[in-house]
């Protein structure tokens, strides 16, 4: 079975997911980020995958693409980093990144090497749902990949039902109108959409996203889905960490607390 | 057929890849821009504009002395004579209208080189809109005087400060602007680029330059068709317009000037389709230039509004089926091409346009051939890069 549907299986709350650009803030942090991220309790690793035009993203995950991407990073480094990670990594691993590097590399080729190094699933925003299950739905399940999809406050319940209907890991709620890493705190009206969302009762489980930072936001998110996604504060932790496996092991512990 | 598909594609190129947060902008736009264009009072509203208030119909000018320097009947299309100075007017006076008839209140628009910029600050004082222009931080150093006009027009002047602080970055910037702001606020783009509907609703809208090419013609020549029509190749807003009524009648030639820069193989290059590869750049599968990891690599012409790394998906269709002939012109010999033309015939062209006119130098043609050039924008606002080149 799929790390992603054994997690869900067993853990139904407080389930946090931390995303991570690859290849920062050095080009060789991959792994031990990864390491570290596990060893501080976290349940998913989101591997970022750098782009030079992250639309979707704020100015802390741009600048942190930039930089890897000025260290050296690609997909085709990002695999070789990635070789072997299942000997320490028992946690499921997702790969997020924009679709124009994995369409270079080849999608066949790119849901080949995932499942041969072990990934369990994918995140692409830019990649329309119609498009998805049209072209790669197939694909992604020959190569044993869950796939996740966004939402946001504006997106109608109809849309909603059709991406629960075409997701199989979890789905990812946008916080709020905005790109990542735009607010902190959570506001009423954030508040009545992940109502809203919850009593949807749809079949997959929902990790909130985008503005979650620390503990009481984590918490605030977990009371109204499975659970919370950090990016942007987390890049923060790292980028300026003399220490990364201290730094990550107590900013974790610290939101999980 | 060159013909947009319901979704969105021509032939292999186009699509709407977008983050889920702008779907519900895009699909609300998707779904009500044919009505609203098709609408008796949307056109009214749309044609007295473009009469009254832009200039239009524009000229379209037999020019005597060029013509006989290359030996073939040249027009040109007097874009450089709509108000603000350029085609791109055409666009924005249609997506504000379309604006306000989806009930927006603010209006947000990219621009590289600030034409567009200053196109959309305008309509926005017409119509008494709320506007924020996204412009890279080295452009905004660069064009100054269109800065200016942008502020005294009544419009908010954002720098975009990421990735390489130019016209990918503000389209970068007007996009996230966009997802943090769903629902009062309409994205003006600039070009036949971003998601579907962009591109197809921006040719239309443009459109009117090839509209009124085929009667003026008509009266010129006896014919609507020319032989060749040329037009310079950015994002390709201007192109679009100029070939849209001639993109099926395969008798009439189509020529896109891209920017050279300094050599298409100098590595200081924007001539996309020479350098670039399919992929996805601002919402759409295009050709654009690219590492082979999928990174877009920063353009360069010394012609800002040629200064992208894609070019329309149209146009990469049109590349693609052979339909079009694209060429590469250097700076140097835009340039040159430019200060040839202001001497010729008294118009001192856009640095752009002037790419359009120098493939004159690139292509076949016949002595008795009938060849339109878009004539995109006049030259005021490149002065000083003419000051600077010198040679004249």
């Amino acid at each position: 079975m799929n790390r992603i549907h054994t997690l869900f299986n067993t853990k139904k709350d407080r389930v946090l997911s931390i995303y991570f650009t690859a290849g920062f803030p050095k080009l060789e942090d991959t792994m031990p980020i990864m390491e570290a991220i596990q060893a501080g309790g976290a349940d998913i690793i989101e591997v970022g995958v750098p782009y030079s035009d992250p639309v979707a993203d704020g100015p802390t995950i741009q600048d942190s693409n930039m930089i890897a991407l000025e260290n050296g990073i690609s997909l085709k480094k990002i695999f070789e980093q990635l070789a072997g990670f299942r000997e320490k990594i028992h946690i499921p691993v997702v790969l997020m990144g924009y679709l124009n590097p994995i369409m270079q590399y080849g999608m066949e080729e790119f849901c080949k090497k995932c499942q041969e190094v072990g990934v369990d699933g994918l995140i692409l925003p830019d990649l329309p749902m119609q498009q998805f299950i049209d072209d790669y739905k197939g694909l992604f399940e020959h190569y044993g990949l869950v796939n996740t999809f966004l939402i946001s406050p504006q997106t109608s319940d109809k849309r909603i039902r059709e991406i629960d209907e075409n997701t199989s890991g979890f789905i990812y709620m946008v916080s709020s109108h905005s790109i990542t890493g735009a607010k902190s705190g959570i506001s009423e009206e954030q508040i009545a959409y992940f109502e809203r969302v919850k009593a949807m009762n749809l079949k997959n489980p929902r990790l909130i996203g985008f503005g979650i930072s620390d503990t009481e936001t984590f918490t605030t998110a977990s009371n109204y889905s499975n659970g919370a996604i950090i990016g942007s504060a987390f890049i923060k932790t790292v980028k300026d960490s003399k220490n990364l496996s201290e730094d990550i092991r107590d900013y974790i512990q610290s939101v999980m607390d | 057929m060159i013909k947009v598909d319901e979704k969105g594609f021509y032939g292999r190129f186009g699509g709407a890849y977008i983050p889920e947060m702008l779907h519900p902008n895009v699909e609300e736009l998707r779904e009500s821009y044919e009505a609203i264009m098709a609408s008796g009072e949307f056109q009214d509203e749309f044609r007295g504009l473009l009469k009254d208030y832009v200039g239009r119909p524009t000229p379209l000018y037999f020019a005597s002395r060029l013509s006989e320097k290359f030996g073939a009947k040249i027009y040109l299309k007097r874009e450089d004579l709509c108000h603000t100075g350029a085609h791109k007017v055409n666009n924005t006076i249609g997506q504000i209208i379309l604006a306000k008839k989806l009930g927006k209140k603010r209006i947000i628009a990219e621009t590289g080189a600030g034409q567009h910029g200053v196109a959309t600050a305008t309509v926005c004082a017409l119509m008494g809109m709320e506007c924020t222009i996204y412009m890279g931080e080295i452009d905004i150093a660069r064009q100054h005087p269109n800065v200016e006009r942008m502020k005294i027009l009544g419009a908010t002047v954002v720098p975009a400060t990421s990735g390489s602080k130019t016209l990918k970055d503000a389209t970068n910037e007007a996009m996230r602007a966009w997802i943090n702001n769903p629902v009062d606020t309409h994205y003006i783009i600039g070009s036949v680029v971003g998601p579907h509907p962009y591109p197809e609703m921006v040719a239309r809208f443009q459109s009117v330059i090839s509209e009124e090419i085929k009667w003026q013609l008509q009266e010129k020549e006896g014919t609507e068709n020319p032989d060749i029509v040329i037009a310079c190749v950015g994002g390709g807003s201007n192109a679009a317009g100029a070939f849209y009524h001639y993109y099926n009648t395969p008798d009439v030639r189509l020529v896109a000037a891209e920017a050279g820069g300094l050599g298409v193989n100098s590595g200081k290059t924007a001539a996309t389709t020479a350098k670039g590869t399919p992929g996805i750049l601002h919402g759409s599968k295009t050709i654009l230039m690219q590492t082979e990891d999928g990174q877009v690599v920063e353009p360069h012409s010394i012609s800002a509004g040629l200064d992208y790394p894609g070019i329309g998906p149209v146009h990469a269709h049109l590349f693609d089926v052979g339909r079009g002939e694209f060429v590469a012109v250097e700076d140097k010999d835009a340039m040159a091409a430019g200060i040839e033309l202001s001497r010729l015939e008294g118009i001192i062209p856009a640095i752009e346009s002037a790419h359009a006119i120098y493939a004159l130098n690139l292509i076949e043609y016949s002595k008795d051939d009938v060849i339109v050039i878009n004539l995109s924008g006049r030259g005021d606002k490149d002065l000083d890069t003419y000051i600077k080149w010198g040679g004249y």
